[in-house]
């Protein structure tokens, strides 16, 4: 009895460690005064008004906004057509493609950034933005491709033989019966991609310039040189986004799944 | 077929590139034993003994929730639990390490000791940083007991932490390895917890990277400890698929 309330009291301890930074965050994003005080003097959104109109962010936000959509409608495709090959086709060296894909997981982001730097110098693309969104689609492939292959291998086969055997074209069998089936996997892998390329950082900063730089280079940027909350507000904007996103993420594909976590069954 | 091919050459183009720009004006050896100079080498040092105690530290930490989230009766908690330790782990390294400058670097709490731009900061940052992976980890892996197993143990007799140090643990231990390892390649090179929670005061090899690339200029240098901690992250992986490989037979 005592060991199950002592085992509860850890658990509850660990998970508030895990919780309090972003509670601290909040709370300072609404406090009215520079300097963090609390309890907090008051409510004020002035962080907030400040984080939403500084020029430097607002221009990260639209580069954000394009290098992430770019990167996941691109990566989504690949990822797919991925998913299907490893889970489908008797490949030959399954295990090297699998963690070929699987890669830009274990890279060390400063290896990979600054590769794609010295890539980005020798065809003279420094300023482009394409450089970070083929450095993006890497990133977030692994993402998707796990996802996509969840929904791929519960997809039984028999019902596009099925729909071919009826007379209906293999583009036909793709759209009407392929494509809805793999609707959560697709879905928690777009998902997974956008959430990832959002909050990329570290190989983001080798790779953009003041013009070209997403928020979480233009946030460090802004951590480094100054101290007011206007980061605690952009930073509970960013946790609220996320949450919801997992969340959601979730509900479409029982994230416990996907990281083969529960019971046996 | 095509998209993995592109995907792979992607990648391929990425690995190969960071000892190709060695290249940069004739072949030498001096980078890499400007790495071994003795400036650097404390460097070196400092992030081997970072990750090794983030990596024990963020073990223990990461076991019972891992273990509460594998064996949850209700869908409800496992649920939360999972998206208690998802959000933090989706949510951006910048937004996560920011809050840990407001917690350790506060005006109103009073910590014992001076936390914010010394190494015991950065290490707490760095096992807040790593928790979520290896609770990811070890889950999986608890989940693939069979609770009957611990079941058949306590019905013998045991008591419950023999059970657990006698039958569960023993039987997580491949997820204990490749927990450790995985947060040990990824502490290896942890770039954003040691720039912003050492304040120039505490660096690793991945602030020493970042420093020679973008404030030195100096690409061959900087791609020299790139170098070194994309080998030893790669060894840290081989080890474990060589490791992995050998518990499951």
């Amino acid at each position: 009895m005592i060991g199950a309330v002592l085992a509860r009291g850890v658990l509850v301890t660990l998970l508030a460690f895990m919780t309090l930074p972003t509670v601290v965050v909040i709370v300072a994003s609404f406090n009215p005064t520079a300097i963090l005080s609390f309890p907090p003097a008051g409510l004020s959104l002035r962080w907030y008004v400040n984080a939403l109109t500084y020029p430097q962010f607002q221009r990260a936000a639209v580069n954000s906004l394009v290098v992430t959509v770019a990167s996941a409608v691109l990566a989504v495709p690949f990822g797919t057509a991925a998913a299907f090959a490893l889970v489908r086709y008797p490949l030959r060296a399954r295990g090297t493609w699998t963690a070929l894909l699987l890669s830009p997981l274990v890279i060390p982001g400063v290896a990979a950034g600054l590769g794609f730097l010295i890539l980005a110098a020798k065809v003279g693309l420094l300023t482009s933005r394409w450089v970070l969104i083929v450095a993006h689609v890497a990133l977030v492939l692994p993402f998707v491709v796990r996802s996509v292959a969840v929904s791929v291998a519960n997809l039984d086969p028999g019902l596009e033989r099925a729909a071919a055997s009826l007379g209906a074209r293999p583009r036909r069998v793709f759209v009407r019966i392929t494509l809805p089936l793999l609707r959560p996997g697709l879905l928690a892998g777009l998902l997974f991609a956008v959430i990832v390329s959002a909050n990329e950082f570290v190989v983001s900063l080798f790779i953009s310039t003041r013009v070209t730089e997403i928020l979480p280079v233009a946030m460090f940027t802004y951590v480094v040189n100054y101290t007011d909350p206007t980061m605690a507000a952009l930073s509970t904007l960013f946790i609220v986004v996320t949450v919801l996103a997992v969340v959601l993420a979730d509900r479409l594909l029982d994230l416990s799944r996907v990281f083969q976590i529960g019971e046996h069954r | 077929m095509f998209g993995v091919a592109l995907t792979a050459l992607l990648q391929q183009s990425l690995l190969e590139f960071v000892p190709g720009s060695l290249r940069t004006g004739g072949l030498t050896d001096a980078n890499f034993r400007a790495v071994l100079a003795p400036q650097y080498l404390r460097y070196i040092w400092e992030t081997i003994l970072l990750s090794v105690a983030t990596t024990v530290l963020t073990l223990v930490a990461a076991y019972p929730v891992a273990y509460a989230l594998a064996r949850a009766r209700s869908a409800r908690v496992r649920s939360l639990l999972l998206v208690l330790t998802l959000a933090p782990f989706f949510t951006g390294a910048i937004v996560r390490t920011y809050a840990w400058m407001l917690v350790l670097g506060n005006s109103f709490v009073r910590w014992p000791v001076k936390l914010l731009f010394e190494p015991s900061g950065v290490l707490i940052g760095l096992v807040h940083f790593s928790m979520p992976t290896m609770i990811l980890i070890l889950a999986a892996a608890i989940s693939h007991i069979d609770p009957r197993y611990e079941r058949a143990a306590a019905s013998l007799g045991a008591r419950p932490a023999r059970v657990f140090w006698r039958v569960t643990l023993p039987l997580s231990m491949p997820g204990v390895a490749s927990g450790c390892l995985v947060v040990l390649a990824w502490t290896f090179s942890a770039f954003p917890t040691p720039e912003l929670l050492g304040g120039g005061r505490v660096k690793m090899v991945a602030n020493v990277v970042k420093d020679l690339a973008l404030d030195s200029f100096n690409w061959p240098g900087s791609a020299a400890f790139a170098a070194v901690a994309l080998a030893v992250t790669l060894a840290v992986l081989a080890v474990m698929s060589r490791g992995l490989a050998r518990l499951e037979r």
